[in-house]
């Protein structure tokens, strides 16, 4: 298989502390990969070394074989934690598409037949085009994800990577996204994202990074997402409960309440 | 017709006004900028540096434009240069620096004890005492910062909205910011004259707000802004000369009553959008486009009757 993402001896700092240090990660392509670790473990500073946004002291960071800069960047597609987008900002989920295309080399402010007619196709396929028309404000929780990740395809990149798009939205949405991630990804793209969420990884995902400072395992949500290792990832008792198939993961100490009826 | 033409017959109006129209219009244009990227406080803090230059510029015999451009850029690539790390937030950073070159140049008019006749009309501005060549120069800056912006327009529209993805998807976003903070400065700069350094906040910020009280689009915001920058501008010197007011004042006082009116517009237009989609199914009231394909009331219905 051919390696989309190399990380060769990477060690790079997020504000004058560093973050990770010699890491090595091989992401082939068309792979499908959650990352998962505890709040400020370095997931996003991993994010934004894939993606050529994060200053690296030492080590190579390769796209499908070449440097990663920012003249490769087109051919990554990127959504940023939806929670940091100021929802009263003055664009609808069309511009929101549109902006996909603003890397391009078209000058004048307004958008071409052609761009028209794939924000219109793209925005159909991912089930968005009834509120094309629509502020971002005003549409659900799937719909805005489905417009960040219309951005993200709409320049057709090879790679997809996502911050954490299953935060602050409710399960049937988290469901609705991670099926969506699904088809695409069985279409060849290649996807890497971030989350908090252990079963929704645990159901849905087909590899996983557990990471704290550096990768503590990876592998099959199956195989790697045991006491021992979620315990190392995450410094805290996890317990693991498996039904049916799947592997539910649950927090090991409960509060005691003094008085309960 | 004659209350429109009559002042017409002054000079000194009919530069005023091309200038207010001129300035209303490139604020309203930067000002959609100021106003989403949250930097409502910047145009106030460059409007005192550039005073700061011009006061310095004036103690060693350069233009007013001159004292005032470069004093005002340097504060602007400082500001810039500071928030760069994030340590220092743009709020902090505009303070310190633009407060400290308005120090500077509130020190040197205390030793020189005068003040010339461009000093003052910066500081309070002085719409009637627009020259030919101030006409020239806010034309100039004008016509500049629009032709830039509208070729700029996808670029600094995302940028604007999403500093870092923009950077991720490779857009050049440190270059794009520099060449924000130069074209807001020379607008502030240019602006000085009309509104003076004490309002130019507001010069900037109305139009902005009221366009986005009209609008929830990007470019119709740009447009309306543009617009209202202009009604602001013209109106505000009618009315600095039939009431026989200071210009700047008017104009900015003219600016609050538009943008009280936009608030109240929208809050009404709002009541009865609520009230035209507001329906009931039963013991269900609930609101939303009634044309809304999308809406399946069959299901509520069931719900609401079980």
């Amino acid at each position: 298989m051919n390696p989309a993402i190399q990380l060769i001896d990477v060690t790079t700092s997020y504000e004058n502390n560093v973050v990770f240090t010699r890491l090595s990660l091989q992401i082939e392509v068309g792979q499908f990969v959650g990352i998962v670790g505890p709040t400020g473990c370095g997931k996003t500073t991993l994010l934004k070394t894939i993606l050529g946004a994060q200053k690296v002291f030492c080590g190579q960071v390769l796209l499908n074989g070449q440097p990663v800069d920012r003249t490769h960047n087109k051919k990554i597609g990127y959504i940023p934690q939806l929670e940091s987008v100021d929802w009263s900002f003055p664009v609808t989920v069309e511009d929101v598409i549109m902006m996909g295309l603003y890397t391009g080399k078209r000058l004048l402010p307004w958008q071409s037949r052609e761009e028209r007619e794939r924000v219109e196709d793209l925005a159909g396929k991912l089930g968005i085009y009834n509120c094309l028309r629509q502020h971002i404000a005003h549409t659900s929780g799937g719909q805005r994800q489905r417009a960040f990740l219309a951005r993200a395809l709409i320049s057709n990149p090879t790679l997809l990577v996502l911050d954490e798009p299953t935060a602050g939205v409710d399960i049937k949405t988290q469901h609705e996204v991670l099926h969506l991630l699904g088809d695409i990804n069985s279409q060849g793209m290649t996807i890497i994202l971030t989350t908090h969420d252990l079963n929704a990884v645990a159901s849905h995902l087909p590899w996983v990074i557990c990471f704290n400072n550096g990768i503590v395992a990876e592998g099959k949500p199956r195989d790697i997402f045991t006491n021992a290792i979620l315990t190392e990832t995450y410094g805290s008792d996890i317990i693991i409960i498996k039904h049916g198939g799947y592997h539910l993961i649950a927090n090991s100490t409960p509060l005691k309440f003094k008085h309960t009826t | 017709m004659q209350i429109i033409l009559e002042p017409l017959h002054y000079e000194f109006f009919r530069h005023g006004l091309i200038a207010a129209i001129l300035v209303g219009a490139l604020c309203g244009l930067i000002g959609v900028h100021v106003v989403l990227r949250g930097m409502s406080y910047v145009g106030h803090g460059l409007s005192h540096a550039a005073f700061g230059g011009a006061v310095i510029g004036f103690v060693l015999n350069f233009n007013f434009y001159i004292g005032a451009g470069v004093m005002g850029l340097f504060a602007a690539l400082l500001i810039n240069q500071l928030t760069t790390n994030k340590k220092i937030k743009s709020d902090a950073a505009i303070g310190i620096v633009t407060t400290a070159i308005f120090a500077l140049g509130v020190a040197v008019i205390s030793q020189q004890r005068n003040l010339n006749r461009s000093l003052e009309s910066a500081l309070f501005g002085n719409i009637l005492g627009i020259t030919n060549t101030d006409l020239l120069i806010i034309g100039l800056v004008t016509a500049i910062t629009m032709s830039i912006m509208f070729l700029s327009y996808r670029s600094l529209l995302f940028a604007t909205f999403d500093q870092e993805t923009a950077q991720i998807f490779g857009l050049k976003t440190e270059a794009l910011q520099l060449l924000f903070a130069v074209l807001l400065t020379l607008s502030v700069i240019v602006a000085m004259n009309i509104v003076g350094v004490t309002m130019i906040a507001a010069a900037l910020i109305m139009p902005a707000m009221t366009a986005r009280m009209m609008t929830d689009r990007f470019s119709l915001m740009q447009l309306y802004s543009i617009v209202i920058g202009i009604v602001i501008g013209a109106g505000g010197m009618y009315l600095s000369y039939f009431f026989n007011v200071a210009s700047g004042a008017t104009i900015v006082l003219f600016g609050a009553v538009i943008f009280c009116l936009s608030v109240m517009i929208r809050h009404i237009r709002e009541r009865i959008t609520l009230q035209e989609n507001l329906h009931r199914h039963g013991n269900l009231i609930h609101s939303h486009p009634i044309n809304n394909k999308n809406h399946n009331h069959t299901d509520e219905i069931k719900n609401e009757s079980k």
